[in-house]
This record gives structure tokens, C-alpha cells and sequence, in this order.
């Protein structure tokens, strides 16, 4: 199970890298394991502000349709267009290709709430 | 008549008494299929006006119940759903490659889920044909029919394949999830020439279908023959073969004693059939525009308003339904079941999102829908009123607040080639 050292993760299976106050975000490589097959993803509306916690997207399976969080809150500032294009990155590059969209976060040190590589390691295993 | 029931030695399911039920048949026991921990299924048989169990209120065990090739998805680490009150595979490695094995080559479904009646003695063709929609006499020995089981109103109960296995004697294949209502039904239209066994708890089942499954039939299975396209056969060792799916591909079902599955199932993978799962099962029938009785089937609608009426023989002098279905053909249906197909990328169509006009207007809801592995787009299906029915008829589909432009296209969604 791939969990990178220098990401953060929620408790929710999200990733995030920080990048001074932008954050980039995805799901982790046990996420779309548990999803298999992923055929379709709806990412948020640039410039929606969204908290911690709350429903920003939406990746789906053939069998159901999974809410993603945002780790923290923040400003919608990128999408990524292979995702939209090509869902299946999701399962073959989680942390690579298969991310999904940026925030401006609010406040940087939020990250820092979120779990380390060894404790999401952890959690999921 | 007389009922024959199989139970195994755990306590199983007992049927709810349907409201119209004959109060004097009692209630029907079913047995377990108890794989690894079978015991030999104990046969009672008793006349159909000695109940069960006097006075005593149905028992509903809520345990889940598990195939007897559940050792076999197991051993492959499937994915296992409750489905139907049975733990299923949905999936084994991913629906989309269970999808593409069966269209590119075979895929073999577990499907001792469902259910299996046999019915025979006398006259039993003509009493049969009065409690199912298609013309059974149109079946010689080793024939078989898609029909419609429906109720007074001629709405459906079931949906099943009907197959002359002799001269007086049909072997009906039932959905799973309505093994005890079927039987039941059956049960409640009494004849006293009729025998009715409800042998569900006996046999292991499994589906394998693609254009590679006679190929596997002939490897697995040598020296028997394949009957032709909706044939039933049995084999030297007792087993039932029947040429029919729910893919759109070639194949067949099979059906041996329960003890005997994982025998079967392993020799059929080991011929070359991938093992595949109710996701998979789901995007294929789906494809085909098969309905699947709960979605798009149901008690309140009719087979004219399913556009099943080519399974319906309006000829036969009676069968239960047969009013409301001549009603429906002379004034129209009000609704019809339509094939809907999205016009461009869009998030995947699921049963009950809404289903507008262009305009905006709300028309019903999706009873089925899913993104088609083979056409890579969103296909659904919905009872339509008729006017909004007719092939290129603009709709969209609401997801989660976002409307998706579909047209209604004819059936197949899927043309092989």
C-alpha cells in the first residue's frame, strides 16, 4: 500500500501537498483501491470556498458515487483536466497524475491537523 | 396437489403469507444451500391441505445465506455483497474487466442464488399457462420461454425462464429475490393433479457466457452436447444445461447438486471462463436492455408497459393478468419502459435520478442506469409517459442538481460488431 512520506492525509482518504499556501488534493492509493474502477469524477466550481470537512467532490465508481472532503478549508483555485478526461488516473497515478484540485488554503498550519504518512499508514491497516 | 419442499438442517427462510394467499396451503419452508456444510437436503412432501405449522406465525431468519461456491470467490479474494439475503461476489478484480471478458471472450457468473421449480403431472401445461403470460405449449421437450408471472392486476411478479424438461414436467428458473413469493404463488392456485417442488436448496448454478462458452462447454464438459439457443439438456452426471443468459452473449446455465458446484465452477474456470460478478452481470443485461425485476420491473406495471409484449400470448383463452393487458393493447399504454442514452460526457445515470423533458418538465425517475463499459457512455432506463417514448426524443437526467442531455435510442444499447 503506497503511502508517501511527504503528503498529509485526513481520516476521510484524502492527500494533501502543501506548496507554500497552495495545496494540492487527491485520493490515496487504499481510497481507490476500496473504489476500483473509477468512471467518472464532478470537481468543484473554481472559486468556491469551502471548510474542512466539507463535500468539495465527487468520484464514482460503476457501483456508487463517493463524496470527497476538502482536508482544509480554502479557495477552489485549480482543476485537473486529465482527471476530467480520463478518470481511470485516479487508480493508476493517485498521488500523480490522478489528483484532483488545488485550494489557496485559509490558513497554511492547517495542514498540520491532518494525519503524517505513518499515522494514515496506521489507520488503514 | 401436492408440494415438495427441501430443507436443509439449519432453520431457514419461511415465506410471508401473502394477503391472497389459500390460508389451507400453509406455510412453505425453503431450504439452505449449505455448500461445504451440506447435509443431504431432507425431501418432505405432504398434501397441500396439511400446513406446516398450525397457527404459527412465519419465521423470517434475517442471516445472510451463502452459495455453495462461496469457497471459490473466497479463495480468489472476490469482493462479497449481500444480495438478495445471499452473500454474492459483486466483484473478483475490477467490473470493467469482468464486463470486457465476457464480450471478448467468456466470463462464469455464480447464480445458485436463484430459484428452481419443478412442476409436473397431469394437465400441468394448461395450469401453467394460466398463471404465466407466454404460450408454454409452444414448447417441445428440451424448449425453452422468457415469461411473465403476473398478478390480478397485471402488474409483475416475476420475471423467469419456463423449460419443458419432459413430456408433463417444466423446470422454471426464478430471480432469487422473489424465490418465496413465486412459490407461494404457485402454491396458492391449487390443482389437484399438479406436483410443485421447490427445489431452490438442491442445486449449485452458474452462468458462463461469451462468444468463448461453447468452446468451454465442449472442454469441461466432454462428450455433451450444448442444446440449441434456449434449450434445456441434462447430462450424463444429472446435470441441467440450459442455452440462455442475461449478457446478450452465447452461453448457458448450469446446474448441478449442490456438493457437486465447486467441481463444476473450477472445471469451467479452468476451461478458460473468468470468474465474474454481479456488477459485471448488471452493466451487461443492462446493455441489452434486459430489465431486472425490482428496478424496472414491478407489481404496478404491466409487461405492455415494459415492452415485453412479444412474451405475452393474448391468443391463450385465460391467464391471470389477461384483462388489464387486453385493455392496455387496444387504448395504448399510458407509459412505456424506454431506453435513454446520454448525447455527451456526463456524470453516470443511476436508478431514481429525475428524468426531465427539454424543457425542463419532470417525467418520472431512472428505474436502472450505469455508465455502459462497452459504449463508454451513460445508458438508463425509465417508464416514460408515451408521448416522450418514441426513439430521439430529447431528455436530460438530473444528477445531484447538475441536468445531463439524453435521448431515448431503441433497444439494444449494445450491437455485438
Amino acid at each position: 500500500m503506497n503511502v508517501p512520506a511527504d503528503l498529509r492525509y485526513s481520516s476521510s482518504h484524502e492527500w494533501l501537498r502543501l506548496d507554500g499556501d497552495i495545496a494540492t488534493v487527491g485520493i490515496t492509493d487504499h481510497a481507490q483501491e476500496e473504489l476500483t474502477d473509477v468512471v467518472f469524477v464532478e470537481l468543484p466550481a473554481l472559486g468556491r470556498t469551502v471548510d474542512a470537512a466539507d463535500p468539495t467532490a465527487v468520484v464514482e465508481s460503476v457501483k456508487a458515487a463517493s463524496d470527497i472532503y476538502a482536508p482544509v478549508a480554502g479557495e477552489v483555485v485549480e482543476l485537473n483536466p486529465a482527471v476530467e478526461a480520463d478518470p481511470s488516473w485516479v487508480n493508476t497515478d493517485p498521488y500523480g497524475n490522478g489528483w484532483l484540485f488545488k485550494l489557496r488554503v485559509k490558513n497554511p498550519a492547517d495542514a498540520l491537523n491532518l494525519l503524517d504518512a505513518a499515522a494514515y499508514a496506521a489507520s488503514i491497516s | 396437489m401436492r408440494i415438495v419442499e427441501f430443507r436443509g438442517e439449519k432453520i431457514s427462510t419461511w415465506a410471508r403469507r401473502a394477503p391472497q394467499a389459500n390460508p389451507s396451503v400453509g406455510y412453505v419452508a425453503l431450504g439452505h444451500k449449505l455448500g461445504r456444510h451440506c447435509h443431504s437436503a431432507q425431501e418432505i412432501s405432504r398434501p397441500v391441505d396439511k400446513p406446516l405449522h398450525q397457527g404459527q406465525p412465519p419465521r423470517v431468519t434475517p442471516e445472510l445465506q451463502h452459495s455453495p461456491l462461496e469457497a471459490a470467490h473466497q479463495a480468489l479474494a472476490a469482493r462479497l455483497v449481500p444480495f438478495a439475503g445471499w452473500n454474492m461476489p459483486v466483484q473478483y478484480t475490477s467490473i470493467l474487466n469482468e464486463h470486457h471478458a465476457v464480450r471478448n471472450a467468456a466470463g462464469i457468473f455464480d447464480i445458485s442464488h436463484m430459484g428452481q421449480f419443478l412442476v409436473s403431472g397431469p394437465g400441468c401445461a394448461t395450469w401453467l399457462n394460466r398463471l404465466l403470460t407466454n404460450n408454454i405449449d409452444k414448447l417441445a421437450p428440451g424448449q425453452g420461454q422468457y415469461t411473465l408471472m403476473l398478478n390480478e392486476q397485471g402488474g409483475v411478479i416475476d420475471d423467469l425462464i419456463a423449460y419443458r424438461s419432459g413430456e408433463a414436467e417444466f423446470f422454471l428458473v426464478v430471480n432469487a429475490s422473489m424465490i418465496e413469493e413465486d412459490f407461494f404463488w404457485l402454491a396458492g392456485h391449487q390443482d389437484p393433479d399438479i406436483i410443485l417442488r421447490n427445489e431452490s436448496a438442491l442445486w449449485a448454478g452458474m452462468a458462463i457466457q461469451g462468444p468463448r462458452a461453447s468452446a468451454i462447454f465442449a472442454s469441461a464438459c466432454p462428450g455433451e452436447t450444448l442444446p440449441p439457443r434456449n434449450g434445456y439438456a441434462t447430462t450424463t452426471a444429472g446435470a441441467i444445461v440450459c442455452r440462455t443468459g442475461y449478457t446478450g452473449e452465447d452461453g448457458f446455465e448450469f446446474f448441478c447438486p449442490a456438493a457437486e458446484g465447486i467441481a463444476a465452477w473450477d472445471s469451467f474456470v479452468a476451461a478458460g471462463a473468468a470468474p465474474c460478478g454481479l456488477g459485471a452481470r448488471d452493466t451487461l443485461r443492462l446493455e441489452m436492455g434486459y430489465p431486472l425485476n425490482g428496478n424496472d420491473l414491478s407489481p404496478e406495471r404491466s409487461p405492455i408497459e415494459a415492452g415485453l409484449g412479444f412474451f405475452v400470448d393474448l391468443t391463450k383463452p385465460d391467464f391471470i393478468g389477461r384483462d388489464t393487458l387486453l385493455r392496455q393493447k387496444s387504448e395504448g399504454p399510458t407509459v412505456k419502459l424506454s431506453a435513454i442514452q446520454y448525447t455527451d460526457k456526463g456524470a453516470p445515470p443511476r436508478a431514481h435520478y429525475p428524468v426531465l423533458a427539454e424543457d425542463g418538465s419532470p417525467l418520472g425517475e431512472l428505474t436502472s442506469g450505469v455508465l455502459s463499459p462497452s459504449l463508454m457512455t451513460g445508458i438508463a432506463m425509465a417508464y416514460l409517459p408515451t408521448a416522450f417514448s418514441k426513439p430521439g426524443t430529447p431528455l436530460q437526467i438530473d444528477v445531484r442538481g447538475r441536468l445531463f442531455p439524453a435521448i431515448v435510442v431503441k433497444k439494444p444499447f449494445y450491437k455485438a460488431g
